[in-house]
């Protein structure tokens, strides 16, 4: 019965969808206030039925309902509850379940908070969203329902997979939806630009939260991501240009140039076709991700046993949205108009320069992505494009990016003049050089990337606090430093915790790619092995059984000059309902380097008792790689809470 | 006139950076292009030598063996057709096991050796890499295109 409850509440709200997606932008254009007035309550409405439909399937897998062909895909008894939750979203009929509550969720968000903004405008937004949100559930109810049948039911479920078992999972999928479906209200707001001719400063200021928000998720989602590939996977690597993770980073490429641009086109009136021409991309690459990830194209955890339709449901939902959007921008742009001039230097054109760096970069990465998938599906065979692509590409592109975010901050509006600005800055660039320069010497190698970067994060830390300095001096005007400073614009404080961030980044990526070490050894019982000032001591396996699985779990030593700092047990866990196999790692976190130590093999596969092929890591500040990355999120949380954001509300 | 000038000269400079960006991309797209060739490819001399390609198959039947130092692995991989040995120093993925499905990527050495530096994973017990399944797929239609052709052979020869 429930589930029968959940699917008719999905049709219920592919109806609403439908309706909200084309009166009130039918009503916004011929000027019908009762349809526009519609828009407000079908939201409402739908953000109802979706967590109707979620609370069915979330019931059935805590209920263990194996009538359910999805649940019993994807659970067993023997789950423990908050996976039984978390793998609702496991499996792809789930997933795309959890894409439309987002997006509704968003919807319901957007007809909340915009009683500032004209109601013409907040119809032809909540509209667009809702044609969106009508394509996703006509591909569910076609292609992927979740509710359907399985009859008779399934004695046991067949068990998520073990690789999913994680508390990473219950965080990472949700965050990384929020981001991509968040691009979509940014979508909505150009798309609302384009129909009716205006974008002004008001509209970039109403749309400037919203892209931030998608922004902060997304920075989030993708971090969690990496997080989880760093200690499940057991391969100790954050990052591998696998196609899947390029999905999910390329909207990120363009959200960050959005977020930029953005801040031009309210400032300065300015790039408005460009800020435009950024929304609907970052929003379709985020369904040329979900296709990608999707359809199973791609080989990967998270390609799901596929089913042809759905790839071309996908593809062809794509091509609608990307070509239907562009041919609204080519036909309704030039009346957007171009915005105010600037001159050869200025903070508009280092912003550009920011922008096209990103674009580019994102192209670079687009065509290391997709060109395989292309080759394959013309039948000239099977090819990869490996990581070095990717490195050598990308570095050189986000070299200049960074050090352009040390100067934008002080270059004026509209002209601004080199003398003034190589004044400004060049004591903190002397002294990013000298300290980029000399501390490779302290970590025992000097080596010139590492130093590059080095260089560029303490140029980016050095030249963002000059910059808060002199503007909290300029304002001060009698006041106390620190009154003076808590008095600056929260966006101010988020602008500069962001690119505090990028640096801190930057900072983990040098150091780890440059001076970690990782061996792979055999090690008998009572062996030591040492890597980076570590020495790790092997006392055996013995067995363990957990919920779900049985564990050999290591007993290693961790030790420091001869004495022992901690124990570790890493595991090789079976999984009882597939019998799959699992490496959790032993992983000691610290503030400048973790170590890491997972099991391989027996040596003897009948002895499991004794010597073990063993790997170890020794990875130095490679925690600041996510901590960076949670700067980044909290700077864009700062920039929204900023008080204009809010003073608009008011005032109406 | 001296804006004019000015802009082309602008516009010029943009176009050649922009330029360099494409050539500086698109060579470093060339050369790390990893190609992927089935072990009857490799038998029959198609694999480059001295450039790292990526081979998939079946891992054969009781054949994964190791080395002394108790971190390198030998193994053979099949498409049924043709065997080739495949070295790996390394932990193995959780996944990699005999007589299932997997990918190598690596160089070939002159002995014939494939000496792999990264062998892929699946995720999932029931899912196979899309290139290992090519390579078995292939061979089996091949041995069934030799095997028509083998029984139209016999039927003329009646």
């Amino acid at each position: 019965m429930i589930p029968e409850l959940g699917h008719f509440a999905l049709i219920v709200a592919l109806c609403v969808a439908l309706a909200q997606g084309i009166l009130p932008l039918a009503g916004a254009h011929w000027q019908r206030a009762q349809w526009i007035a519609l828009a407000r309550p079908a939201a409402m409405a739908q953000a109802v039925l979706m967590a109707v439909a979620f609370g069915c399937l979330t019931t059935a897998f805590v209920h263990n309902d194996f009538s359910v062909l999805y649940v019993a895909q994807h659970s067993n008894t023997l789950l423990p509850v908050q996976y039984r939750v978390a793998a609702v979203w496991g499996g792809h009929e789930g997933s795309l379940l959890l894409w439309v509550v987002m997006l509704v969720m968003w919807t319901l968000a957007v007809s909340l908070f915009s009683k500032q903004l004209p109601d013409a405008m907040v119809a032809r937004v909540l509209g667009v969203l809702a044609l969106v949100t009508a394509g996703f559930l006509l591909f569910i109810l076609l292609t992927s329902n979740p509710f359907d049948r399985l009859l008779p039911a399934a004695e046991e479920g067949r068990d998520l997979n073990p690789l999913l078992q994680d508390p990473g999972l219950i965080f990472h999928p949700p965050m990384l939806y929020m981001g991509y479906v968040g691009f979509s209200v940014a979508y909505a707001f150009a798309v609302t630009a384009l129909l009716s001719g205006q974008l002004d400063a008001a509209w970039a200021r109403w749309s400037r939260p919203w892209t931030t928000a998608a922004w902060v998720f997304l920075t989030l989602g993708i971090a969690l991501g990496s997080w989880w590939a760093y200690y499940e996977l057991g391969w100790g690597g954050w990052w591998f240009w696998d196609p899947v993770e390029n999905a999910s980073f390329m909207p990120w490429l363009i959200g960050t140039a959005l977020v930029h641009s953005l801040a031009v086109t309210e400032k300065r009136g300015s790039f408005k076709n460009w800020t435009v021409l950024l929304a609907i991309s970052a929003f379709s690459l985020s369904l040329l991700g979900t296709f990608l990830v999707r359809s199973g194209v791609l080989t990967s955890v998270h390609a799901f046993a596929t089913d042809p339709r759905r790839g071309i449901f996908i593809l062809v939902f794509l091509v609608a949205v990307i070509g239907s959007s562009l041919a609204l921008f080519a036909w309704r742009a030039p009346k957007v108009g171009l915005g105010g001039r600037f001159a050869l230097l200025s903070r508009e054109s280092l912003l550009l320069t920011n922008n096209v760096l990103l674009v580019v970069a994102c192209a670079s990465v687009l065509l290391g992505t997709l060109y395989p998938l292309l080759i394959d599906a013309l039948g000239a065979g099977k090819l990869s494009v490996g990581p070095p692509y990717f490195d050598s590409v990308f570095a050189p592109l986000m070299i200049p990016a960074l050090f352009l975010m040390g100067v934008a901050p002080f270059a004026r509006w509209k002209q601004a003049s080199v003398g003034e600005l190589a004044r400004t800055l060049r004591w903190a660039f002397l002294a990013a050089a000298v300290a980029g320069l000399i501390t490779p010497f302290f970590l025992g190698e000097w080596k010139p990337l590492v130093a590059l970067s080095l260089l560029l994060a303490a140029w980016i830390v050095l030249s963002g606090s000059l910059n808060f300095v002199e503007r909290v001096q300029s304002t001060r005007a009698g006041q106390t430093f620190i009154t003076a400073a808590l008095k600056q614009p929260r966006s101010f404080f988020g602008m500069h915790t962001a690119h505090v961030g990028i640096a801190v980044f930057v900072v983990g990526v040098a150091m780890v790619n440059g001076y970690q070490a990782e061996k792979d050894v055999k090690m008998e019982v009572g062996d030591t092995v040492t890597v980076g000032g570590y020495s790790f001591r092997f006392n055996g396996v013995h067995q363990e059984k957990g919920p779900n699985y049985v564990a050999l779990v290591g007993d290693v030593d961790l030790l420091k000059d001869g004495k022992v700092v901690r124990k570790m047990y890493p595991e090789k866990r079976t999984y009882l309902a597939s019998s799959m196999p699992m490496t959790e790692a032993a992983i000691d976190t610290g503030f400048l380097r973790d170590v890491y130590v997972s099991l391989g093999e027996p040596i003897d596969k009948a002895q499991p008792q004794a010597a073990w092929a063993v790997r170890v890591y020794h990875k130095p500040f490679v925690d600041w790689i996510w901590g960076g990355c949670v700067l980044m999120a909290l700077g864009g949380l700062l920039a929204i809470s900023d008080r204009r954001y809010r003073q608009i509300k008011s005032q109406s | 006139m001296k804006t004019r000038h000015k802009r082309i000269a602008l516009i010029l400079g943009g176009l050649a950076i922009l330029g360099l960006v494409v050539a500086l991309v698109l060579n470093a797209f060339q050369s790390n292009l990893v190609f992927f060739f089935s072990p009857t490819q490799v038998a029959a001399g198609e694999a480059p030598k001295g450039k790292s390609f990526r081979i998939g198959g079946m891992v054969k039947e009781g054949s994964i063996k190791r080395e002394p130092d108790g971190v390198t692995l030998r193994f053979v991989m099949t498409d049924t057709e043709k065997d080739m040995i495949v070295a790996y120093k390394g932990i193995l993925p959780d996944l990699f096991k005999e007589g299932k499905g997997a990918v190598a990527q690596g160089k070939l050495g002159d002995d014939g050796l494939f000496i792999a530096s990264e062998v892929l994973a699946k995720h999932d017990e029931n899912y196979m890499p899309p290139e290992a399944a090519k390579a078995v797929g292939d061979a089996h239609e091949r041995a069934a295109a030799n095997k028509a052709a083998t029984e139209a052979t016999a039927k003329t020869l009646k």
